[in-house]
């Protein structure tokens, strides 16, 4: 075998992501600053409270769009097998980076799948409750009464989706060579055979 | 504001205290007399002319409310109701629609821009519309459904009590034209007073369930009424009977935000402190040539 790398993502696969990521940072960002006064300086970023108002809502779009695309290609690669429910049994020795010889997971494990599955709930949940409370162009279409429920869905599902970004964000730091899989579309053979042996085998065989 | 000649109580969005040196400030409190209402209109003409508000010219469909609603032009609207309070007893209920002036205003709690809403220690409720950002949220606050958005500006406007005459000790504009006296301006507590004789008088011409209203459940409001069926307020265009801020905003805007804060806070904390203390995941390379 001459060069111990495996391509985990296509460049437009890779391109999608980063608009995913960027434009969830954003909202992320422009959504703290009407959340908390203590964020409100964030607003900034955007220019200033009004801007960071209007153009929320238009960066939620693009998210959506772009995530819909995204989702419909991993969608596959995502079905929770007996496989992941065996090697979530060892999480927490994974966590405490103790030796392990761990069964044989596909593409992704089980916390990748649940990312997943959160963000195909809470990415539609943000966006509809989002459409709810747009100011000026859909709110005056609703009543009141839902749009005080849709304010707090919007908040209680963007604090999910902040949550498990962290965790994902964190998860692509602590665990070396994965980053590079978003960055340049490829991962080393030994991180494949180590995190992913089942996807490993499979693409070796198709190759 | 530059000359701040009112002291303020609470401000939107604002965590730290608010500018309150200047010692106790008597409570104020308009007072309408819906008895004593003839619906003239001159209040929503004198509120026009001192805030120089010109609301579009809308359609007659019929009834005497003109304009149909509240807008960002039209602060206050008086409100026609007939009623049949018993059966064959007709009213005509004339109620001035407008800010309340809530002592605990909803939406100054969902106001997300610090400024845009204060509360002066007088207990007037004002909108200063350039920390605006019109996102709306004070609409979803609002237990009596007053803020309007703009669409020349894309802010929210509301009565202001004519928080500028007050500051320099007139009355508010509307109280200043009323023809028959029904809208009286003053400290709360005279306001109360007064209230008090207009509903013993009320009651001797045979309104037995005449009352003040003044809404606990947003701890009274700086906008009274003198309603001849305080039992039934709702035949009053729907005056809520019991109005408070939607336990909804109370969870949105409560003690769940501090606390979702902390909680994204303390996630990244433990994702640096799990990197220090457990190192990172890291494949060995080797394992390459061994298998």
């Amino acid at each position: 075998m001459s060069a111990p790398i495996v391509p985990r993502y296509s460049p437009r696969d890779r391109a999608n992501h980063w608009v995913i990521a960027i434009t969830f940072i954003l909202l992320a960002i422009s959504g703290l600053a009407l959340f908390h006064p203590a964020f409100f300086f964030l607003s900034n970023l955007l220019g200033g409270g009004t801007w960071n108002r209007i153009l929320h809502p238009f960066i939620g779009v693009v998210l959506l769009l772009s995530f819909t695309a995204f989702a419909l290609r991993l969608a596959a690669d995502n079905r929770i097998t007996a496989a992941d429910r065996e090697w979530k049994k060892y999480l927490p020795r994974i966590l405490r980076n103790e030796p392990v010889t761990l069964p044989k997971i596909g593409k992704y494990n089980i916390g990748q799948k649940y990312l997943f599955w959160s963000l195909v709930v809470l990415i539609p949940l943000l966006f509809f409750t989002g459409i709810v409370i747009w100011q000026p162009w859909f709110a005056s279409y609703f009543s009141v009464g839902l749009i005080r429920l849709a304010v707090l869905v919007h908040a209680a599902a963007a604090f999910l989706a902040m949550l498990a970004i962290i965790v994902h964000i964190y998860s692509a730091i602590w665990t070396k060579g994965s980053i590079r899989a978003m960055t340049r579309g490829t991962v080393s053979a030994a991180w494949a055979k180590h995190h992913h042996p089942a996807w490993y085998e499979e693409v070796s065989r198709s190759r | 504001m530059a000359l701040q000649s009112l002291d303020i109580k609470a401000r939107s969005a604002t965590t730290t205290p608010s500018p309150s040196v200047r010692g106790a400030t008597t409570q104020v409190a308009k007072l309408i007399d819906i008895s004593k209402c003839i619906g003239c209109k001159a209040c929503q003409v004198a509120c026009m002319e001192w805030n120089d508000l010109r609301d579009g010219i809308g359609h007659n469909v019929g009834v005497y409310d003109n304009p149909m609603d509240l807008t960002a032009q039209s602060w206050t609207v008086m409100r026609f109701s007939e009623v049949e309070v018993q059966a064959g007893r007709l009213e005509w209920l004339i109620r001035k629609d407008g800010c309340m002036h809530c002592a605990d205003p909803g939406c100054l709690k969902a106001c997300p821009s610090p400024g845009a809403i204060v509360q002066y220690a007088n207990g007037i409720v004002d909108f200063h519309e350039e920390n605006c950002i019109g996102c709306g949220y004070c609409i979803a606050g609002c237990p009596f459904n007053i803020p309007r958005l703009s669409k020349q500006d894309g802010k929210a406007y509301k009565c202001t009590l004519c928080s500028d005459r007050v500051a320099v000790g007139l009355e508010p504009a509307c109280v200043k034209t009323c023809p028959t006296g029904a809208i009286v301006f003053g400290a709360k507590e005279d306001m109360i007073h007064h209230a008090e004789e207009r509903i013993a008088d009320l009651k001797s011409r045979g309104f037995q369930n005449a009352g003040l209203y003044d809404p606990p459940g947003v701890g009274g409001t700086h906008v009274m009424y003198v309603l001849q069926h305080a039992d039934r307020p709702e035949l009053y265009h729907g005056l809520p009977k019991d109005p408070g801020i939607s336990p909804l905003v109370s969870l949105w805007k409560g003690i769940t935000k501090p606390l979702a804060s902390l909680g994204l806070g303390l996630a990244v904390l433990a994702g640096f402190f799990h990197y220090v203390t457990a190192g990172p995941n890291e494949v060995e390379e080797d394992k390459e040539h061994t298998s």
